[in-house]
């Protein structure tokens, strides 16, 4: 994944606030944040999942003319394209782990660049779903002035059939 | 508000209910902010006759993202300087969360003061979906 500019707006981060579930008015209202000690509408922690948005190549969003593998009217039988690296899962492949660690406070006004490299890959023998193969990327989030904000580290795991039985 | 290094104790801990009966509609919402629109959190016909799971789910990172509001709220806003999660198991419609952050260290490093966390959630049955750590700089 590479995203060029990711724009941190507040009425996105209002939005992903209320689909977390999260009512703190630092991420609603500047007003209010400004009588908070951060003094700003502060993006949640797990906000930079949002970049998607802003990744042309996303893969698991559907592109404006392009067929999509989900169902329609019924299930289409469109095979999925292959996803890059660990990230949200795809491709029989789910999400196994995130980590973040936080240089500096992300707020809305900044504007994001991220670039992501593979890291480690491994295997592992899985008591549901047969073999499990494991893969790290690790995407470096700068803002405006190419200063570090956030590094996150996404695993992903792929398994040989569904993993779940309930 | 910032937690405080003088009154905090290891073992110290902190729950809150992030989530009771999850919709659809909300893992759809989630879908929405994140940008990420895997059939398999929506579809119902794709994820059941196409993946072969029993229903949707949710994304893991909405169950992180719900158990971040737990531990905003503990350690305050702008407060953490890491934040790592395994997702343990899948979030099915239904499902009411409950987080939990327990205090395993107390730290200074050149001069500012840390709390290590340990964070578990868990869904109505019991069973764990996100284990984690995070660590947030406390005041004295």
């Amino acid at each position: 994944m590479a995203v060029d500019k990711f724009p941190i707006e507040a009425g996105h981060i209002m939005m992903f606030a209320r689909s977390i579930g999260d009512p703190n008015p630092i991420y609603y209202d500047a007003d209010s944040a400004a009588k908070t000690e951060p003094g700003a509408v502060l993006a949640p922690p797990t906000f930079v999942q949002a970049s998607a948005q802003f990744d042309p190549d996303y893969f698991l969003r559907p592109k404006i003319g392009q067929e999509w593998f989900g169902s329609a009217k019924e299930a289409t039988g469109i095979t999925q394209r292959e996803g890059s690296g660990g990230g949200g899962g795809g491709g029989g492949g789910l999400h196994a782990e995130q980590h973040y660690v936080y240089h500096k406070q992300l707020q809305a006004g900044d504007v994001l660049s991220a670039t992501t490299k593979p890291g480690k890959s491994w295997e592992k023998e899985g008591r549901r779903g047969g073999k499990l193969m494991f893969s790290e990327s690790v995407t470096e989030y700068r803002d405006q002035n190419g200063e570090l904000i956030v590094t996150a580290t996404s695993v992903g795991v792929r398994t040989e059939r569904p993993a779940t039985t309930s | 508000m910032a937690l405080k290094s003088s009154e905090l104790n290891i073992g110290d801990q902190y729950s809150e209910e992030v989530c009771n009966n999850l919709s659809r509609t909300q893992i759809v919402q989630y879908a929405g902010s994140s940008g990420d629109y895997n059939p398999l959190h929506s579809d119902e016909v794709f994820t059941t006759q196409i993946a072969k799971y029993p229903s949707v789910f949710a994304h893991g990172m909405l169950s992180m993202g719900m158990t971040g509001r737990m531990l905003t709220n503990y350690v305050g806003d702008g407060r953490l300087t890491a934040y790592g999660v395994r997702f343990t198991s899948q979030v099915f419609p239904g499902a009411t969360l409950t987080a939990t952050a327990t205090v395993e260290a107390i730290r200074e490093e050149a001069g500012t003061q840390y709390v290590d966390l340990q964070l578990s959630t868990t869904d109505e049955a019991g069973v764990e979906v996100i284990k984690g750590n995070a660590s947030a700089r406390i005041d004295p």
